[in-house]
């Protein structure tokens, strides 16, 4: 521990800190924008200036500026965060950034939810008094992933979370100087890269720069439209998430207040995704039995997660073949409800419109991926985020907060805790042993907690014996540490038969569909476990805990399916990859 | 500067490529390696075009938009292979003054070539060069090395015409 002296008062802080965790330690907020904890620390933005004097042999040297995300605290170091000097300097910075800065707040999708914006307002910074050349700029809207330029202030979260977390570095600085953007190889449009479209980037970003394709009106459209039956489903960790865009805490479930909202949205149903998680439990450990026993291509790795799947197909196409060929959660309940459902109900699966409501931006792109279209028609029409369903209740005037819990319909309400955890890193993969474990033993689990594979680790190992058999498991979350754990496996440094790979970090709780929570907020929390949190807590309090048990599935098998794996089984709710390489 | 995107054909040769996989080889495990790689490659090919720096980003595992990144962000690494006839235009403060701004655009406007490309014929390129210390000649600028000083916007004609 060093002793430093922060506005007066002293502290005791540890050794290594920067100047900005010793004023976190001591409770003071310094505004940051380029800083994103353990991301991205390269004091460029310069609005954490601070004035520091250190001391030079026994007495203290000279009075400097230096920004407090990077600058190491020394013994007997004094600090002050808050001068006329600072105030000053961090509105002059403010205002320079405003300079090349598009401030067309009013319809910005991050207004009120912008760490430019609510920096302004505090420092009273209301327009620039600097005004010039702007950056020349346009609008990269072929993807779901959109970037805007003109709102860009340069801060590089988004590049070093490419770049460093998700290892894929589909987006950096281009040119020098003014003429500086940030942007692909030869200014390519985001579609015509390696992108996975896992949207980390959106979230990392301080501004409204970088948002998802809006799909919402289509949505509303569909709804108000009587020719169609306009039906939603929500993924496991929509729940744990959408509190925050009505002002609760991080880690607040609010699965009743949710179902109550979409309800008043007008759908016609409202469904539970956790179901369509314990279907693919059921065909993707089925299917890994299969590879076990046959001698199928081993390891069988997931494939809910589509970032992931883009990642494999671009990044390590070797690796195609150990892909299940399960759809995604999300893909098998379109597929359910448009040719099980749509038959029993004697409807034209044309005129239904299947919407998911998930954290996720790749889930955009996985919906109009070839063979994802059971009944000709495709599987999902639109996949909209968490942050796009708050949007929409938003809009519609429904108060949230005030709601009385409801359910979700029959017959897709039901979703068992194997289900709901799929939304953690490790979920799907505990699912799956649930599944595994009894089916291979042949009698009921007495503990159903596989917690070697929990945690927000970005990668772990296990190893269960089942009987007479080892099953060597691992799992991994973000693309960054996926690549490791491939690495791993082709040099023949790891012996496993199944791996779980989520793309973003922590898994979907931390998708890139997610409420966007500032870096103040995430220096302090992580997101990936709290919200994880709340996903373990239902399956801890729930009575149906093994997917095999959910009898939502088993009337799915009996009334269409036949049993786990069959021919139309395979039909309908399994699909292909496509080898795609690199460039 | 922004950096104007290639607009030239790639005419690569097996050769060349072969000896830029040797580059590649020679720096390989080095750290900072890309920056002689870019240079040894800028040597062998003339220029830095899409198929180059793809076959840079395969071998030593870069991705393709940090090495564009740094290719954008340097002056001397170029994008385009110089013309036929490579006119560079003196922008330093002295030519600057005496009017080689007009004199780059008319040249510009007249090959129907936007400054820091090639035409796509590969006939000219224009370039625009910090001072080049023939400050007393100002303004001044080259094709292929030939200097040409104290020149005006009506002269531009005279100096293309001699290089058709």
């Amino acid at each position: 521990m060093i002793n430093v002296k922060i506005n007066g008062k002293e502290y005791s802080v540890a050794k290594g800190s920067t100047v900005l965790e010793a004023a976190k330690a001591a409770h003071i907020d310094i505004p940051t924008l380029c800083y994103l904890k353990d991301i991205n620390e390269i004091g460029a933005c310069r609005l954490c200036l601070v004035e520091v004097a250190e001391m030079r042999g026994p007495a203290l040297g000279p009075w400097r500026m230096v920004t407090a995300c990077v600058y190491p605290c020394t013994e007997g170091m004094e600090i002050k965060t808050n001068t006329p000097k600072i105030t000053a300097s961090r509105k002059m910075n403010l205002e320079l950034l405003l300079s090349n800065h598009n401030q067309d707040c009013l319809s910005c999708v991050r207004s009120t939810n912008c760490e430019l914006q609510t920096l302004c307002r505090e420092y009273g910074v209301t327009s620039s008094k600097f005004r010039g050349e702007v950056t020349e700029s346009r609008i990269d809207d072929r993807s779901p992933i959109i970037r805007d330029n003109s709102k860009c202030i340069l801060c590089r979260r988004c590049v070093a979370t490419c770049a460093k977390v998700q290892e894929i570095g589909v987006i950096g600085a281009n040119n020098r100087g003014f003429d500086t953007y940030v942007g692909s190889s030869f200014g390519m449009d985001l579609a015509d890269t390696s992108c996975i479209n896992c949207g980390q980037c959106i979230v990392a970003c301080p501004v409204g720069a970088l948002y998802e394709r809006d799909d919402t009106d289509k949505v509303l459209e569909a709804i108000a439209d009587p020719t169609k039956h306009t039906v939603i489903c929500t993924a496991p960790s929509v729940r744990a998430q959408i509190g925050e865009c009505f002002g609760y805490e991080p880690g607040t479930d609010c699965e009743g207040k949710m179902v109550a909202a979409l309800k008043a949205l007008g759908f016609d149903g409202v469904y539970d995704m956790n179901l369509t998680a314990d279907l693919t439990i059921v065909e993707e450990a089925t299917e890994l039995m299969g590879r076990i026993q046959n001698n199928g291509t081993l390891p069988m790795i997931t494939s809910c997660s589509p970032g992931w799947i883009k990642y494999c197909e671009h990044y390590f196409p070797e690796f195609t073949e150990n892909l299940s060929t399960c759809k995604s959660p999300q893909q098998m309940f379109g597929a359910v409800v448009k040719t099980y459902y749509a038959q029993k109900m004697g409807w034209d699966p044309k005129d239904i419109v299947m919407v998911s409501a998930i954290p996720c931006t790749a889930k955009k792109f996985e919906v109009g991926r070839p063979d994802q279209s059971a009944a000709g028609v495709p599987d999902v029409d639109f996949a909209i985020t968490t942050r796009e369903v708050g949007r929409m209740i938003h809009k519609a005037g429904i108060n949230f907060r005030a709601l009385e819990d409801a359910q979700f319909d029959e017959p897709f309400g039901i979703g068992s805790g194997a289900g709901a955890i799929f939304g953690a890193t490790g979920g799907v993969m505990e699912a799956a042993l649930r599944y595994a474990a009894e089916a291979i033993l042949g009698k009921k689990l007495e503990k159903v907690d596989f917690t070697e594979v929990r945690g927000v680790e970005g990668i772990k190992t296990a190893s269960y014996k089942l009987g007479d058999l080892t099953v060597n498991v691992a799992v991994a979350s973000s693309t960054g540490m996926a690549k490791k754990l491939l690495n791993m496996v082709k040099a023949g440094e790891l012996d496993v038969q199944f791996i779980e790979i989520m793309g973003c970090p922590g898994g979907c709780v931390n998708g890139g569909g997610q409420p966007i929570q500032p870096a103040s907020v995430r220096m302090n929390m992580d997101l990936r476990a709290v919200r994880a949190a709340v996903l373990y807590n239902d399956d801890a309090n729930e009575t149906l805990r093994k997917s095999q048990d959910n009898l939502a599935v088993q009337k799915l098998y009996d009334e269409f399916f036949g049993e786990p794996n069959s021919h139309k089984a395979h039909e309908i709710l399994h699909t292909s990859y496509i080898k795609r390489g690199l460039y | 500067m922004k950096k104007k995107l290639t607009t030239v054909a790639f005419q690569g040769t097996k050769e060349q490529e072969e000896k830029l996989l040797a580059v590649i080889e020679k720096h390989a495990g080095q750290r900072g390696a890309m920056m002689p790689i870019l240079q040894e490659a800028q040597e062998i090919y003339g220029y830095l075009p899409i198929e180059v720096q793809t076959i840079i980003a395969e071998k030593t595992g870069v991705s393709m938009e940090e090495i564009f990144g740094i290719i954008s962000f340097y002056a001397q690494f170029k994008l385009n292979p110089d013309g036929q006839y490579a006119i560079a235009v003196c922008l330093g403060t002295a030519c600057y003054v005496k009017g080689s701004g007009d004199i780059i655009e008319a040249i510009s406007q007249k090959l129907n070539v936007p400054v820091g490309s090639t035409s796509p014929d590969g006939k000219y390129s224009i370039e625009a060069t910090r001072c080049i210390g023939a400050c007393g000649l100002a303004p001044v600028l080259t094709v292929n090395g030939e200097v040409y000083g104290k020149i005006t916007v009506d002269d531009v004609d005279t100096i293309l015409a001699k290089y058709q």
